[in-house]
Order: C-alpha cells, then sequence, then structure tokens
C-alpha cells in the first residue's frame, strides 16, 4: 500500500532522513520506533509532502506521490494524527470532527460521526467542548477521530500515548487495534513507547539518526536483544 | 499584583508619560512680536505625570482584587456557552428590529439618520474585515484599499459606461475581490507583524496610485458629481427630467431631502443585512470552517487536505468584496470621492471595531462600530479633546473586556444539529 525507497528530507542543512526504505502492507499495523531526534515524525510529514522530500520517491497504492501538494496527498486516503495532537483549541468538539470530514463526502457524515463517537465514547459526552480545554488523552482521542473522519485507508499516528496514563495508553491501542480489524484501516505507528506498540504492531522498523536499521516482525524485534537494551529498558 | 509592584509598575508608567508630555505638553511655542518664543508648562506636565500614576496605580489594584477571585468560565470557555450564544442572538434580534424601524422613530432627523448610516457603513466594513482578521486570523491593515477600490469603480464604471448603481455593485464587488486575491498572493507564506506591514504598505499603495493617476481617477481632486441610486428608476430630485417622476411625484408626497436618506439608510441596512448572512452562511460552509481552521493551527488544517493557499485566497478576496460594495455605497452616498477618504487611519479604525467587537463576532462589530463612530459625535461640543475622551474609552474597553465586546467565538454547530449514536 505504501512504498518508500531511498526516502531523504533535510532542513537546511541537518539531513533528518538519509534514505529511507519502508512498506506498509494493506491491512497491516506497522510501528517504527526509534530515540528522541531519530527522525520519526519527519518521516511522518515527508510522506504528507511537508517538508518535501529531497530524494527518493514515495508511493500509495501504486501512485506516486512524492511531488504532490499536501493537500492532494491527504486527500488520496491518508490521513494523519500529527505529534502534538493539534486540536483546534477554540472549537469545540464537534467542530473538530466536522473539520476532519472537510474532503469527505458529506452523504458520509453522519455515519462516521457516529462511528469515532462510538469508537471513542468520552468523545460523545464531550461534544460541545472546546478543544484546548480537553486533557491530554482527551485531545489524543480527538485528534485520533478527526483523522478518522475522513475515512482513511491509511492513518499516520505520531506517538499517540504521549503523556498518557498506562491505563490510557492501553485503552488508546486497543482502539488503533479495534480500528484496523473491524475496519481494515491499514496503521503506520510511530511511538516511543515500543514495548506496546511492538506487541501491537504486525511488523516494525527502528530508526536511528534519520536511517532504518533493523525490521522485522513485532515479536521478533520485541525479542531483539538490541532493541531490548536501547528501548525496552526497564520496561 | 502586590501593591509594592502595582507602585513600581504605576512610576514606570508615569515616567513613560513624563517623557512624552515633557516635550509635547511642556513646551509650547509663543508669538513673542519678532522672534518665535518659547514658553513652559510644567505644572500641565505634573498634572499629566499625577494622573498617569494614580490611574495606572487604581487600574493595577482593582484588576489585582479581580485575578483573585475565580473567573475561570470566561477564560476557558469550557462549555459551549449555551446562555451566552442565546443572549448574544437575543441581541442581535433586538438589533436587527430597532435597525429596521429607526428611521420612522421621531427623534429621527437628518442628523439622526446620516449617522446611522456611517454606523452601518462600519458595521459593514468590520464584517468584511472580520473575515479576514477574525475568522480567517490574517492581520491586515490595508483593508481601506478595497474600500477605495469598490468607490472608485462605482464612480468610474458610472460616469465613463453610464452604468447604474446596481449594476456596478456587483463589478465593484468583484474588483475588490480582484484586488484581494492580488494582495493575497504575494503574502500567503506570511503571519502576524509581516502580514501585517505588508498590508499597511498595499493600502498606501492603492490611496498613492490613486492620488497620483491624475488623468484616470481625477488625483487629489477626486471624483465629483457620482451619480445618485434611483428607487426602481425613480430618482431623489425635485424635479424630474421631460417624461419622468421622481420619487415624491410618484408617491405623491411633499419634497424632502430626507427621503434620499432614509433610502440610503435602508439600502446600506439591506447590504449589512446580506454581508451578515452570507457570512454566518459561511462559516457553516467548509470554505468558511477552513478559513477558521487556518486561524487556530495551518499543520492540522493541511494535515486534513485544506488547500492552505486557496484558503487564504477566498479569506481575502470574499473580505475584500464586502469591502467594495461599502466602498460602491459610500461613494453613491456622498457623491464625491477623493484619495483623502481612503487614509490608513480608515484600515485602523475598521480593524479597531473587529478587534474591540471581539475577533469573529458579529454582534460585536455592531457594538463596537456603533461605540466607535458615535463616540466622537457625542463629544463633539469638546472640540480638540474629543479624540482625548475617545483613546480614553478605547484604553477603558480593552481593560474592561480585553478580548472585546463579546471574545467567546460561539460555536457553528448546535446541539440540535448532533444525534445521538445508536448504542
Ligand atoms: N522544523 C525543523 N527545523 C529544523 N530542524 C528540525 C525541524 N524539525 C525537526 N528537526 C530536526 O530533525 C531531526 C528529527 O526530528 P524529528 O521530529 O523527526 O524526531 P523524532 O524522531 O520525531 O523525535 P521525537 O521522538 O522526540 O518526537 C531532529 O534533529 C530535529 O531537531
Ligand atoms: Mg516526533
Amino acid at each position: 500500500m505504501l512504498e518508500v525507497r531511498g526516502l531523504q528530507a533535510r532542513y537546511g542543512a541537518i539531513e533528518a532522513l538519509r534514505g529511507i526504505d519502508l512498506d506498509v502492507k494493506a491491512g497491516e499495523i506497522v510501528t517504527l520506533i526509534g530515540a528522541n531526534g531519530a527522525g520519526k515524525s519527519t518521516l511522518l510529514m515527508t510522506l504528507c509532502g511537508q517538508p518535501r522530500a529531497s530524494g527518493g520517491s514515495v508511493r500509495f497504492e501504486g501512485r506516486e506521490i512524492t511531488r504532490l501538494p499536501t493537500f492532494e496527498i491527504m486527500r488520496l486516503g491518508i490521513a494523519q494524527s500529527p505529534e502534538g495532537r493539534r486540536v483546534f483549541p477554540r472549537m469545540t468538539v464537534l467542530e473538530n470532527l466536522k473539520l476532519g470530514a472537510i474532503v469527505a463526502d458529506p452523504a458520509h457524515y453522519a455515519a462516521d460521526l457516529d462511528r469515532v463517537l462510538t469508537l471513542f465514547p468520552r468523545l460523545a459526552e464531550r461534544r460541545d467542548q472546546r478543544g484546548g480545554t480537553l486533557s491530554g488523552g482527551e485531545q489524543q482521542m480527538l485528534a485520533i477521530g478527526r483523522a478518522l473522519m475522513s475515512r482513511p485507508r491509511l492513518l499516520l499516528l505520531d506517538e499517540p500515548s504521549l503523556g498518557l496514563a498506562p491505563l490510557l495508553v492501553k485503552q488508546i491501542f486497543a482502539t488503533v487495534r479495534e480500528i484496523n480489524e473491524n475496519e481494515g484501516v491499514t496503521v503506520f505507528l510511530v511511538e516511543q513507547n515500543a514495548f506496546h506498540a511492538l506487541r501491537l504492531a504486525h511488523r516494525g522498523y527502528v530508526m536511528v539518526n534519520g536511517r532504518i536499521t533493523l525490521s522485522g516482525p513485532g515479536s521478533e524485534l520485541l525479542a531483539n536483544p538490541e532493541v531490548r537494551s536501547a528501548y525496552l529498558e526497564g520496561a | 499584583m502586590s501593591p509594592l509592584h502595582a507602585v513600581r509598575d504605576a512610576a514606570i508608567a508615569a515616567f513613560v508619560a513624563l517623557a512624552v508630555a515633557l516635550p509635547i505638553v511642556g513646551v509650547r511655542t509663543v508669538d513673542t512680536g519678532a522672534v518665535l518664543g518659547v514658553d513652559f508648562r510644567l505644572d500641565w506636565v505634573a498634572a499629566i505625570v499625577a494622573t498617569v500614576f494614580l490611574g495606572r496605580l487604581c487600574v493595577l489594584l482593582w484588576m489585582g482584587r479581580r485575578e483573585r477571585a475565580p473567573r475561570q468560565a470566561g477564560m476557558l470557555e469550557t462549555t459551549a456557552l449555551g446562555w451566552l450564544a442565546l443572549i448574544g442572538r437575543f441581541l442581535a434580534y433586538g438589533i436587527m428590529g430597532f435597525a429596521l424601524i429607526l428611521p420612522m422613530m421621531s427623534f429621527a432627523d437628518r442628523y439622526v439618520v446620516d449617522t446611522a448610516t456611517q454606523v452601518l457603513i462600519y458595521v459593514m466594513l468590520g464584517w468584511g474585515l472580520n473575515v479576514v482578521v477574525g475568522l480567517a486570523g490574517l492581520l491586515d491593515l490595508g483593508y481601506v484599499a478595497f474600500y477605495a477600490v469598490g468607490a472608485y469603480s462605482y464612480a468610474l464604471l458610472a460616469q465613463n459606461f453610464g452604468l447604474n448603481f446596481w449594476q456596478c455593485l456587483p463589478l465593484a464587488g468583484l474588483f475588490a475581490a480582484f484586488f484581494g486575491i492580488l494582495l493575497g498572493f504575494p503574502v500567503l507564506r506570511l503571519r502576524g507583524d509581516y502580514l501585517a506591514i505588508v498590508t499597511l504598505g498595499f493600502g498606501e499603495m492603492i490611496r498613492i496610485i490613486l492620488n497620483n493617476w491624475a488623468s484616470f481617477t481625477g488625483g487629489p481632486n477626486g471624483l465629483t458629481s457620482i451619480p445618485r441610486p434611483s428607487f426602481f428608476g425613480l430618482e431623489f430630485s425635485r424635479s424630474a427630467p421631460e417624461g419622468e417622476q421622481t420619487f415624491h411625484q410618484f408617491f405623491g408626497l411633499e419634497y424632502s431631502t430626507l427621503h434620499r436618506l432614509v433610502f440610503m439608510y435602508y439600502l446600506i441596512l439591506i447590504l449589512a443585512f446580506l454581508t451578515s448572512w452570507a457570512v454566518g452562511r459561511m462559516r457553516k460552509l467548509p470554505v468558511g470552517r477552513a478559513w477558521e481552521a487556518l486561524r487556530e493551527d495551518e499543520i492540522a488544517c493541511q494535515s486534513l487536505g485544506i488547500n492552505r493557499t486557496m484558503t487564504k485566497l477566498t479569506a481575502f478576496a470574499i473580505g475584500a468584496s464586502f469591502g467594495g460594495f461599502a466602498g460602491s455605497f459610500f461613494a453613491t452616498r456622498q457623491g464625491f470621492i477623493s484619495p483623502e477618504s481612503f487614509t490608513f487611519i480608515e484600515s485602523a479604525t475598521i480593524l479597531a471595531i473587529v478587534v474591540l467587537g471581539g475577533m469573529g463576532s458579529q454582534v460585536g462589530v455592531v457594538l463596537a462600530a456603533t461605540v466607535l463612530v458615535l463616540l466622537p459625535e457625542v463629544f463633539r461640543d469638546l472640540a480638540h479633546y474629543r479624540m482625548m475622551v475617545f483613546g480614553l474609552a478605547m484604553v477603558l474597553i480593552m481593560i474592561w473586556r480585553p478580548k472585546g465586546f463579546i471574545g467567546a467565538r460561539v460555536p457553528s454547530i448546535r446541539l440540535a444539529d448532533f444525534r445521538r449514536p445508536a448504542a
């Protein structure tokens, strides 16, 4: 579904991605783990054309999307819940969700809203609250829910567990699995929480300094001593 | 804030006042016959410094007391603000009703109707700028340019091609929208301060072009004898040309200059209503939602597939077209326009209306426009001091309502629009 070949990206003189090769197949949950500053968020953003790739290519469902403008990429069936959630602070939960569906067929809106609010009952309770006043976990739910409103086939999640209590992390991850299994949405998940992410994912990649250093099935990576010492210490 | 801090802060304010007042108020040139002498007015300076010190102290102590009291609801905008929305609506209907019957009131003489028309022009300009500044969050300091484009479009089209007001109105809006896009393109990547500077320059550019392109725009002399609109072909003059009727003849009324004023009043009222309705509708359409989303978070917007370029350009174009409509009306009301009517101070006033009204609120704009137009009128008798009162009032309003009259954003989806999911 998603084929990344030799992808490079830079911020001025800083090379953030130094040739990434990576595949996500339809129906999978694939996770990407790595230390702070490894370039994980940059990869997700580059897939969406922001920053633009300085080399390499990205194909989505067989189609070359490397040079498309961001807004067109996001209309092909890809949605992202960006790092830091980025919910619209002065808008209500309902308005945030409505914006998620802004490029979708309006005929689906009611059904999609039902679906998201069933997935996250907490959002239904708080539907008229302003995004900026939600708790961190609620904002995360809103960010994911908003991304789902466009009926994506590929969902990009950037650190959905950031700053959440263990119980809520479990809940969010369970929801991600539910989205994947029941609705057939392919998920590409960037995580610091390597333990949970690798247990959830079918396959995983490890990124160090803008390069992929390891890849394999989630359970295999979990057992890998390198991964254990670098990312699972104390877990 | 502790009293000690307050005193220190007030002392700083007093020092600033001293620095400003000393050269401006403290020294006065006097004519001593042969040469220009200098006269010192240190007592005045002392009075000003003392006033600033005490005023600042009062404000600080008063606000300090309020800070301790819980004022969470207003600051955090937690809920949907059901009651506030309700009051806002109630107020809106009240104002609408009042505006409709105003010319029929007993006190509505020429002056009242004329001033009310003036208020409505600013209301309309405020609503137009609100699209750009309040909704899309793009700080535009050159809005008067579109007002000018609208006014000159009407005047030139009417004079050169003999088009009437109703034919010119959409064209003027179109021209203004075109200029909006013209401004929009170079500033697509700019935000905040930088955007403000470029738009400011744009506003000045348009005015200077109007001033210097004398063969086309009449230069500083402006354009005169701009045609007045007619009431379905009936003129508002004392006598009609051969074979036609005037308004008062047709309706069998005594001729009065008030007729035209009242007609003008209703004309701008209708234009303002249309603007308000259009903006209100657009807030609920994808384009309007995208404007507001852009104001809140550009990156999130892009991740949702919103085309940032188009969104900004439509905001500039739509906002500008309302300015253009208002400009046409201004031209036909005055019958005379010159670049002097379109200086930076106009842009600043319109922006003040939007900010004072509470960025994005339509009712707020009405309140602010009323205050800003009426204040100088009410204090007309104070002559020189009326601008001072005006400034003072602005300061007080911003202390009392730092987010504007109606600072809370009203959600664009209501409870009733929501269907509970089937469990
Ligand atoms: N806008 C930017 N301008 C310049 N450098 C940037 C920018 N964004 C990221 N970087 C740099 O690129 C590198 C990769 O950053 P990135 O945000 O992709 O890391 P990450 O893997 O997501 O880290 P984390 O786990 O902390 O979120 C870092 O060295 C960062 O400092
Ligand atoms: Mg990151």
